[in-house]
């Protein structure tokens, strides 16, 4: 069943006297694959960096509230939301180390497992991003060694690893080749049960490969939210309109 | 006509340079490394090693000052090396690269500058007299940690700030807190360079004489707790040469000198190697 996951209300964000997001309204439903698109600089990783609280870090003024689950995320101590908002990042960074490493090093931090439960979540986790069969055997070797394709798909075994209820996604396809995004896509996919995601994409045709709802962003204002569908095929505002038809952006 | 170099010869003239430059650097130290082997070599025996010291040096051994080397030395990196990194991880880590971080950065660079016969005044004044500690392994200690200090802090602060910041971002973003990322990704990605400062640092404290010779001072004996004096090998060597006891002994104890300088160095590598190797 879809319930409200993550509820904004007049989110303004700033960065240096600099707003970035003006007055964003947006409610994330679970079970959604919820996409945004928009041209660089329309905030769409802010909104991110502002969901998980990493902005706090650069120095970014956020007024306004996000609720997840319907608690204000400033009520929720910031380690154990990150735990529950995951964020893929653009660039697959994988932290020096095994791949096993990789994996357990979040969750070792945030419970007791014994190895035996640290292997059943090396395994769940790198099934559940499809990546198991491919390195199985060499769990141990540093993670390096993996191509972009599989290093991204690690980055969303190490958030699986820590169960959490929402995976944020920002633009994790742009480095990457045609079949590997279409693993990943297809991963995102498998996982949409388990998984609200959010999906901040530059590519507005894996929008409308995957996205359930997308969301269209320009210079830090939300032009308009609608079904995939309706979005593709008649948007209302006109600057939707041009986007999508690539006529800038 | 403007008369030009065609790039096969300049090529070829810039590898010469260089090649000349590093030929000249390896040999400057090969003829002091073998210039004192070569003295010295003749009076490193095993009775050289591991007898006291007699007639002022004229006689005997060199333990008791092999000993007061290692412990001042040890002495000064165990207090320098926690507090050095932890400035140059609050300087890092915690501050916002502002005026304080500026400053900071500004002091460890002018007291890296400064001479080490100052340090030694300075804790003679401040360790030996001041605070009542005596010619002793603390106070000579304390003084080679002083001086040793920016070293650390500096090296470190370099190595810190190498490691990219997408590791620690990555790190918060899977819900680790600031210090567990500072132990578990800042600090093992950090290691090596670590590691450099505080091999530079200990082969400025080994090696040191102006500074030790105020706060150690110069006993014979083999030092029986912190508060003995001691004669470290650097001094020991001062002494010898100096005064005109006995130049072979000189020469020999500036041989163990070199040959524990470059074994430090050579286990401080092998160690970094191999905990690359198992990190990355």
């Amino acid at each position: 069943m879809s319930v409200s996951k993550i509820k904004i209300t007049g989110l303004n964000l700033y960065y240096d006297n600099i707003q970035v997001l003006k007055n964003i309204n947006l409610e994330i439903y679970s079970d959604e694959i919820f996409s945004i698109i928009g041209p660089a600089n329309a905030g769409k990783s802010s909104l991110l960096r502002a969901i998980n609280r990493l902005a706090d870090l650069d120095g970014a003024v956020v007024q306004g509230e996000i609720r997840l689950d319907d608690v204000d995320i400033k009520n929720i101590p910031v380690n154990e939301l990150r735990r529950r908002v995951g964020l893929i990042f653009a660039t697959p960074i994988v932290l020096p180390g095994s791949i096993y490493k990789n994996i357990v090093y979040g969750p070792k931090m945030h419970n007791n497992y014994t190895k035996k439960e640290l292997d059943e979540l090396v395994y769940f986790s790198l099934s559940s991003a499809g990546l198991w069969d491919e390195v199985k055997d060499r769990l141990w070797d540093s993670a390096t060694c993996l191509s972009g394709g599989q290093q991204q798909r690690l980055c969303i075994a190490r958030s699986i690893a820590l169960k959490p209820e929402v995976i944020m996604m920002d633009e994790p396809c742009s480095g990457l080749d045609p079949i590997s995004t279409i693993k990943i896509e297809n991963t995102m996919l498998n996982l949409k049960d388990k998984f609200t995601f959010i999906l901040v994409t530059n590519n507005t045709k894996q929008a409308a490969r995957i996205g359930t709802k997308t969301a269209f962003f320009f210079a830090g204002e939300l032009i308009e939210v609608a079904s995939t569908e309706q979005l593709f095929t008649a948007p209302k505002d006109k600057r939707t309109n041009d986007y999508i038809i690539g006529r800038f952006g | 006509m403007k008369f030009r170099i065609g790039p096969r010869t300049s090529q070829i003239i810039a590898y010469i340079l260089l090649l000349i430059c590093t030929i000249f650097v390896i040999s400057i130290l090969i003829f002091i490394i073998g210039f004192v082997f070569k003295n010295g070599f003749a009076s490193l025996t095993w009775n050289f090693l591991t007898q006291k010291t007699k007639a002022m040096g004229k006689e005997g051994g060199v333990f008791p000052s092999i000993i007061g080397t290692l412990m001042v030395t040890l002495f000064a990196i165990i207090v320098a090396t926690p507090l050095g990194l932890g400035s140059a991880l609050y300087l890092t880590e915690y501050t916002k690269g502002g005026v304080i971080r500026r400053v900071i950065s500004f002091g460890a660079d002018c007291l890296a500058g400064v001479p080490s016969i100052i340090f030694g005044l300075f804790g003679f004044i401040f360790f030996v007299i001041a605070l009542k500690l005596g010619w002793s392994i603390i106070s000579g200690g304390l003084t080679l940690a002083v001086m040793i200090l920016p070293t650390i802090i500096r090296t470190s602060e370099e190595a810190i700030k190498a490691v990219p910041k997408a590791y620690r971002e990555i790190s918060y973003s899977l819900g680790v807190g600031k210090i567990d990322t500072i132990i578990k990704i800042v600090l093992p990605s950090a290691f090596p360079g670590i590691l450099t400062g505080i091999i530079l640092g200990i082969g400025r404290a080994v090696s040191e004489t102006a500074a030790v010779i105020f706060t150690a001072g110069s006993s014979l004996n083999i030092p029986s707790s912190l508060f003995s004096s001691t004669r470290t090998l650097a001094v020991h060597f001062y002494i010898l040469a100096r005064e005109g006891i006995s130049m072979p002994k000189a020469y020999g104890t500036a041989t163990v000198l070199i040959i524990s300088i470059l074994l430090i160095n050579f286990i401080a590598y092998r160690l970094m190697h191999r905990f690359i190797a198992r990190y990355y």
